[in-house]
């Protein structure tokens, strides 16, 4: 990845599966855009293919899942590892209702990042940076 | 009601059934009340949502209610039985189950109602998309019972506008989707006069992050635009309004929600003796279920929950609600544990038996305040109405489609809940336990966790029935269904009740009935 110091993170946001509870992400689209970001929004229904080629399309440096149906533990793996079969370094972070015995095996899955209910609009900006600056590492 | 029988207070003041000037409970246009004596004469239904796991363990559950003295049934079901896909679809993985009860085909309704009398019995079923699927398995399981359609009891949510708006389990185009509902609405009018088609639902809208005058009037404005559609398909309006029914959120504003509910009565009243020329006197009585805001829940000292289920539940009944679900403390982390849904059910008893709210009709009626709030719920309600007439060239249900087509519902929705969320942000709105008061309730609580089993037990039934049915029938009633449903002048009941009794899935008519109608993808508004 050769971009600019300065330009500003590009994450895809999405709904992984049948879930429609869609408030908190878009509530979510629009903090990391008041903090500078370029949101590329895709709303509900996505699959993991979906997002990976968004990922590849838009040159995305992050993506941002929510889940409320408590599919997290299969669905966000799912979507590290895809991102890692087509050779992307992006991070994922994951919005909603994870339980805090599920935050470990999250973490061994890849997942980046995990925001549950009550987070601030800082909480969201700061885990998203802090997931693209820990690229590669 | 039993005119002698002396209500007083606990300190033992004898009080009257209402105080105040007219109009009154009981009279047009209903702001204080649809019935002159509330609660008096009979208090609101308590009835409990439930379901899960597999159509038999929802089958255990519902019949302990019934022998713990409830009269009244409330279906959940799983996300792809709402989606209107299999068990065995690859969208479907992990959900079997999970969140409702899970049905494929009629087996699997036999199985939820079983040794349960549908001819005593209410039952409400929570499905919008494929609603008249289930409708038509409830109508198969009845008469194979030997019930009559005419005996049956119960309510439809069949809302499929405010899925395009808020709760996003749509599957069809809005357009051939209402004339799912107008079908339903016909089919119910003519052979199942005792049955609630439609349940035209609030609730989903504020969940989603609405102010409580856009749920208000989104509502109403869907109940219109069904009152529309169905003068469309030729039925008069006091042979089906009668059974509309609705179903609100009560939040925490106290005072907004009870002018919610007053504003909410006295609209509908107006709008249909005036606008939609009902003469009948139960077309005008706006009857409501209430349930408790889910969304205020919170995840942080979820024991507190209990408060504010506590004061929500009681604007619903200060509201003038005929049923009130109360959520479960537990519920922003999981679904309820059986202990939690018994506080909830307990909470509802207190406000019942201990505060003396159900001896007077409309009590707060004659505050400035509640009074002011009445009229400005309406007032705002009345401005976005104008909206969606402009919208939609004078009749309210283009304007909803159009509203829905050009994203201004999610839009208007989306901003509200950003602007909340803002609020909270800052500390300018305080939620104790997440942005003050933050000590303490750190233990983990007991959680309900579902048997991961079902997914397998289901997948070998669905895979069973299919094995053993006739599939030249199936395919037959598939053909009938996708045929009437290029015809826009066919009623699809018959279609598909003939369908789901040859044991046609429920994946099955929802994709023979897509192929005509199309799928909806929503365009992703932020």
């Amino acid at each position: 990845m050769n971009k600019k110091e300065n330009a500003p993170i590009r994450i895809v946001l999405a709904k992984l599966g049948l879930d429609g509870h869609d408030r908190g992400l878009k509530v979510v689209a629009r903090m990391l855009r008041d903090a500078g970001m370029e949101v590329v929004y895709l709303g509900l229904r996505q699959t993991t293919e979906m997002v990976v080629t968004a990922v590849e399309q838009e040159d995305a440096d992050a993506v941002g899942i929510s889940m409320h149906n408590a599919g997290h533990l299969t669905l966000a793996p799912r979507i590290v590892k895809a991102l890692e079969d087509a050779g992307l370094d992006v991070p994922v972070v994951v919005g909603g209702i994870v339980p805090e015995s599920d935050l470990e095996a999250m973490a061994e899955a890849g997942v980046a990042g995990v925001l549950g209910p009550g987070s601030s609009a800082e909480d969201v900006a700061t885990c998203v940076r802090e997931a693209v600056a820990a690229r590669g590492e | 009601m039993d005119e002698k029988k002396e209500f007083r207070t606990m300190s033992g003041v004898p009080v009257a059934s209402v105080y105040g000037d007219g109009p009154l409970p009981g009279e047009f246009p209903y702001t204080r009340g649809i019935h002159s004596g509330m609660y008096r004469d009979r208090l609101w239904t308590m009835r409990m949502f439930a379901g899960f796991g597999t159509a038999e363990d929802t089958n255990i559950r519902f019949k302990d209610l019934l022998r713990a003295g409830g009269t009244g049934l409330s279906t959940a079901f799983d996300m792809p039985t709402l989606m209107g896909r299999d068990s065995d679809d690859e969208w479907s993985i992990g959900e079997v189950g999970r969140a409702g009860v899970a049905v494929d085909t009629l087996d699997d309704m036999i199985d939820l109602f079983a040794d349960i009398d549908l001819g005593q019995v209410s039952t409400s079923m929570t499905i919008n998309g494929p609603a008249a699927i289930l409708l038509a398995m409830y109508v198969a399981v009845a008469e194979q019972g030997g019930v009559e359609r005419s005996k049956l009891n119960g309510t439809l949510q069949n809302d499929i506008l405010k899925e395009y708006q808020a709760q996003k389990e749509y599957i069809f185009p809005p357009r051939p989707s209402v004339r799912l509902v107008s079908d339903v609405v016909s089919f119910t009018t003519h052979e199942m006069p005792r049955w609630n088609p439609i349940s035209i639902s609030g609730y989903h809208i504020r969940e989603a992050g609405s102010t409580a005058a856009q749920e208000l009037a989104f509502t109403l404005a869907n109940g219109f635009a069904y009152v529309e559609a169905a003068q469309a398909a030729g039925l008069n309006v006091d042979d089906f309004a009668p059974r509309l029914s609705f179903f609100f959120n009560s939040h925490s504003d106290f005072f907004e929600e009870i002018g919610k509910f007053r504003a909410a009565r006295r609209i509908w009243a107006r709008w249909l003796r005036d606008r939609y020329g009902a003469q009948d006197e139960r077309s005008h009585k706006l009857r409501f279920h209430t349930q408790t805001a889910g969304v205020s829940l919170t995840a942080q000292q979820p024991e507190i929950n209990i408060a504010r289920v506590a004061i929500q539940a009681l604007a619903g009944v200060i509201g003038g609600t005929q049923s009130l679900h109360t959520d479960s403390y537990d519920e922003a982390l999981a679904l309820p544990t059986e202990d939690a849904a018994r506080i909830a059910l307990r909470t509802q008893q207190i406000v019942a038996h201990e505060t003396g709210a159900t001896s007077v009709a409309d009590p707060l009626g004659g505050s400035d305040y509640v009074e002011w709030m009445t009229d400005e719920m309406e007032r705002q309600a009345e401005e976005i109405f104008n909206h969606l007439e402009e919208l939609g060239d004078g009749s309210i249900l283009e304007g909803v489609y159009v509203g829905i087509e050009n994203g201004w519902f999610v839009g208007e929705i989306a901003d509200a809940a950003y602007r909340f969320e803002r609020e909270v942000n800052s500390g300018e709105r305080l939620i104790v336990g997440v942005n003050s008061f933050t000590e303490g309730g750190d233990e983990e609580i007991d959680l309900l966790s579902i048997d991961p089993g079902t997914e397998e037990t289901q997948l070998k039934r669905l895979e069973e029935i299919k094995q053993s049915r006739d599939s030249d029938s199936v395919e037959k009633a598939l053909n009938r269904l996708s045929v009437e449903a290029s015809d826009p002048e066919i009623n699809l009941m018959p279609a598909i009740i003939e369908a789901v009794k040859v044991r046609a899935t429920e994946g099955e008519i929802v994709q023979a009935l897509e192929s005509v109608f199309g799928t909806y993808v929503e365009k992703a508004f932020v």
